[in-house]
């Protein structure tokens, strides 16, 4: 890989790339880092020899906006806001990953009920960046329908986020110690019955597209890894899991109140693209689990039961697990202790990481990202070698990368 | 009409020959008038249908049921500016877009939409309509060429092999009917196939030819480059494969190309197969049931059953556009070298032997006061067999690779 240096020279009469590449037998195609299918602003560098792909290079660094370095430079509640746009399709991986880490840090304890809060967004998350996921790559395999299919249901996941954090997609809803405002009344309901609604729809999906012969021909054997390849190469996520490696922190290192809930982590057998699909598309099912449990669980219950207790002066319903945050700190004077800790969780894409370093002011002395989507796209061109040209979409979507965590 | 215009031709003292010309400008006016409205409805109906696939509304803003949409469009592309790139050839980029447009819109004048109501009646038109569809591969690949893109070159090659391969089962099919027929005249063909009392039954598509049909039918939507055979424009990876380069009026060309091509060859499949302009009950509907003999009557009737059916099978591609995946070249290419040929060369023999039985009286076998035809029900039921094959084989021959699904394992300490 390297970063975006040179530019062709003006200087060159035009046409002539075109004419010495057919006389070479081999066509050098860039690709991007403005194309339909590249999932935003990733250039490669493509050798293909008619319809077969011999060389890809991928180039990014195209959407950086230092992301690290603007830790450093401003308070840790002045960059907060800015790291939903770390990974813009699950913000609250994000989010949950810098707020953990700086808790740690700072010893803050979290109530149980904002934890089981922060695990129901980060599932229904989850299901959004999967539903995503899912539209553009049988976009990229030229299926339309499914798109807008996939967009019906993300809007319902996106209208229950906007009633609990006035966001769509930019959410910014944890605090340190907690989330910034309780439910609103009635949301585990709409929760479930999101639940209810989408377990219909995603059998829809797969009675359409799972079994389709057109789609099975596009994605079983194409880009085949085996699980020591991907592992060597730092991938995580559903893309390992379909490869046979059933490593997910969920299970592994159980953070929030995963080791509440019981859930099955989807593994394939083949590590084709089908077998990432037929992950990914279990693994929403599994989260529609999740939320079914947390929501069944969670300390409290709805926030209309939780009110109504306090009004009639229970005293049960004014635990510190039940509050909205388990210690009130000062946003504006607050200095993190001096500490150093790596968290990572189970983001859509595999392991999301924060490295952070405090040094007692109320800056961070830096702060590290490990985004899934760059260790995943390490392993791009060892799969596409030797490939059909439109496999590169298929194989491209299958691995399920999203720029701005590449490039941060 | 020809004779009117040579009247009043030769009424102002010109000379005759010049009706000749002066007719082939009236004419292709005509078709490109007609073909023009029926693309501007058929770009509207493409995208209330993927509208109504997709739960979603469509245009609804210009116009009432956003009727204008498609005019407004046409009217935005006219007045865009139609950029030539440096490095691209300009004469044989604006030429690219006339050569594919041209043969897609006399491909209207050669339908028959009635008895009378054909724009050139000629005794091979079924020759000529393939000649015309497969010149149009000519105006892609020269635009891919002469763009100066990658991606169009791309696109142009994938075109120029996506013809060759999908054109011989084309004609191959078709050819059964020639032969079912006794004529490459397309008026003829519909004539035969209004035999007997049975209507919608003994059309080419059921009575003789269901093979034909399904090959044929298939390499039509592959021949007008739509899902899941756009590979030429395919978007996810070519951006937009041979028109990637094109704007204003020479896109457009292109756009309104494509359409027309899909309605004429939705009119072929419906002439070829489906009884042209007769009703589904056998004849036409006004004259069995009414007793009308007026010409005028019976040619609305004519027209309204051609239009209809046409749309059936446009609407039948909408549908398949909406549902399916795109397929790779290579797939694309094993689909119809190994399957759609041999099957369509193997069910040109057998359309053959079909004929000879009832040509000549083949083998008769009498039992008591019946009289069976032995060889007819021999390629009859050979007949039935592939149609099996085919439907069947299609599902088998994507299917047959599907490996078990993943187990789900609880992993985790």
């Amino acid at each position: 890989m390297s970063m975006a240096t040179e530019q062709p020279t003006q200087s060159l009469p035009q046409g002539v790339y075109l004419e010495k590449d057919i006389d070479a037998g081999e066509l050098t195609v860039n690709i991007g880092p403005q194309h339909p299918s590249t999932h935003g602003v990733l250039r490669l560098i493509t050798t293909i020899d008619g319809e077969v792909v011999r060389d890809i290079e991928p180039v990014i660094g195209y959407l950086h906006r230092s992301k690290e370095k603007m830790a450093e430079s401003r308070s840790l509640f002045q960059y907060q806001p800015t790291i939903d746009r770390v990974e813009y399709l699950s913000a609250f991986f994000d989010h949950y990953v810098f707020v953990t880490s700086l808790e740690q840090i700072a010893g803050l304890k979290v109530p149980k009920r904002m934890q089981y809060v922060r695990m129901i967004t980060m599932e229904l998350n989850r299901i959004a960046s999967h539903l995503l996921w899912f539209g553009t790559f049988l976009l990229d395999l030229g299926a339309t329908s499914p798109m807008f299919y996939a967009f019906r249901d993300r809007e319902k996941i996106f209208s229950l986020f906007e009633q609990l954090t006035g966001a769509r997609m930019m959410y910014n809803y944890y605090r340190f110690g907690g989330a910034n405002a309780d439910m609103p009344e009635g949301w585990l309901e709409g929760a479930l019955d999101f639940c209810d609604d989408f377990e219909q729809r995603i059998d829809e999906y797969e009675a359409i597209v799972t079994k389709n012969p057109i789609f099975l021909d596009r994605t079983v054997g194409v880009g085949v890894v085996d699980a020591e390849t991907l592992i060597a190469h730092g991938v995580t996520g559903p893309t390992l899991r379909g490869s046979g490696v059933a490593l997910d922190q969920r299970k592994d290192n159980p953070y929030c109140c995963y080791d509440e809930v019981t859930f099955d982590v989807p593994v394939g057998q083949n590590g084709d693209c089908y077998d990432r699909y037929l992950v990914r598309m279990a693994e929403m099912r599994e989260s529609l689990k999740i939320i079914r449990q947390a929501v069944r669980q969670i300390p409290g219950g709805d926030t209309a039961d939780l009110m109504r207790r306090r009004a009639e002066g229970d005293e049960a319903a004014n635990d510190i697990e039940l509050q909205i945050a388990g210690q009130k700190i000062n946003l504006l004077t607050y200095k993190a202790p001096p500490g150093e800790v790596m968290t990572t969780v189970e983001s859509p894409r595999g392991f999301l990481g924060c490295y952070l370093i405090t040094d007692g002011t109320p800056k961070a002395y830096r702060c590290k990202w490990r985004g899934a989507s760059f260790s995943n796209l390490t392993v791009l061109p060892l799969l596409m070698k030797g490939r059909l040209f439109p496999d590169l979409m298929a194989i491209f979507g299958s691995i399920d990368v999203i720029l701005p965590e590449v490039d941060r | 009409m020809q004779e009117l215009l040579t009247q009043l031709i030769t009424g102002f003292g010109l000379p005759a020959w010049l009706s000749f010309f002066l007719w082939a400008v009236v004419l292709y006016g005509m078709v490109a008038v007609v073909g023009q409205v029926a693309v501007v409805f058929m770009v509207l109906m493409e995208r209330k249908v993927l509208a109504w696939l997709t739960q979603r509304k469509g245009p609804n803003r210009v116009g009432p049921w956003g009727t204008l949409q498609t005019v407004a469009d046409g009217v935005k592309l006219l007045f865009k500016e139609s950029i030539v790139g440096p490095g691209q050839d300009w004469f044989l980029f604006t030429m690219g877009p006339v050569i594919f447009f041209a043969p897609s819109f006399v491909l209207y004048a050669l339908i028959p939409f009635t008895d009378r109501l054909v724009g050139i009646t000629m005794p091979l038109g079924l020759l000529f309509v393939f000649a015309l569809s497969s010149l149009s591969v000519v105006g892609i690949v020269l635009s891919g060429w002469a763009s100066n893109n990658k991606y169009s070159l791309l696109g142009g090659m994938r075109s120029a092999s996506q013809a060759i391969s999908y054109e011989i089962p084309l004609v191959l099919s078709a050819l059964g009917v020639a032969v079912a027929a006794g004529s490459l005249d397309l008026k003829t063909i519909v004539e035969a196939q209004n035999q007997g009392p049975f209507g919608l039954f003994s059309w080419y598509w059921l009575s003789i030819l269901p093979v034909s049909f399904v090959i044929f039918h298939i390499a039509s939507i592959a021949e007008v480059n739509r899902i899941p055979f756009d590979l030429p424009e395919a978007e996810s990876e070519l951006v937009s494969g041979y028109n990637t380069e094109y704007s204003g009026m020479k896109f457009a060309m292109f756009f309104l190309a494509e359409y027309a091509s899909l309605f004429a060859m939705s009119a072929l499949v419906v002439v070829l197969f489906f009884g042209g302009y007769y009703s589904p009950v056998g004849g036409l509907m006004l004259e069995r049931f009414a007793g009308v003999h007026d010409n005028t009557l019976l040619g609305l009737e004519m027209v309204t059953w051609t239009v209809l059916k046409t749309y059936f099978f446009i609407f039948f591609a909408m549908i398949i556009r909406g549902t399916l995946p795109r397929l790779k070249p290579d797939q694309l290419m094993a689909f119809s070298w190994k399957f759609l040929i041999p099957l369509s060369l193997l069910n040109v023999f057998l359309v053959a032997a079909l004929k000879m039985a009832w040509m000549t009286d083949g083998m008769l076998l009498t039992a008591g006061p019946f009289t069976f035809n032995l060889t007819y029900w021999i390629t009859y039921g050979l007949t039935g067999l592939m149609t099996f094959i085919v439907l069947v084989g299609f599902g088998q021959l994507f299917g047959h690779k599907q490996p078990p699904l993943p187990g789900l394992s609880a992993a985790g300490p």
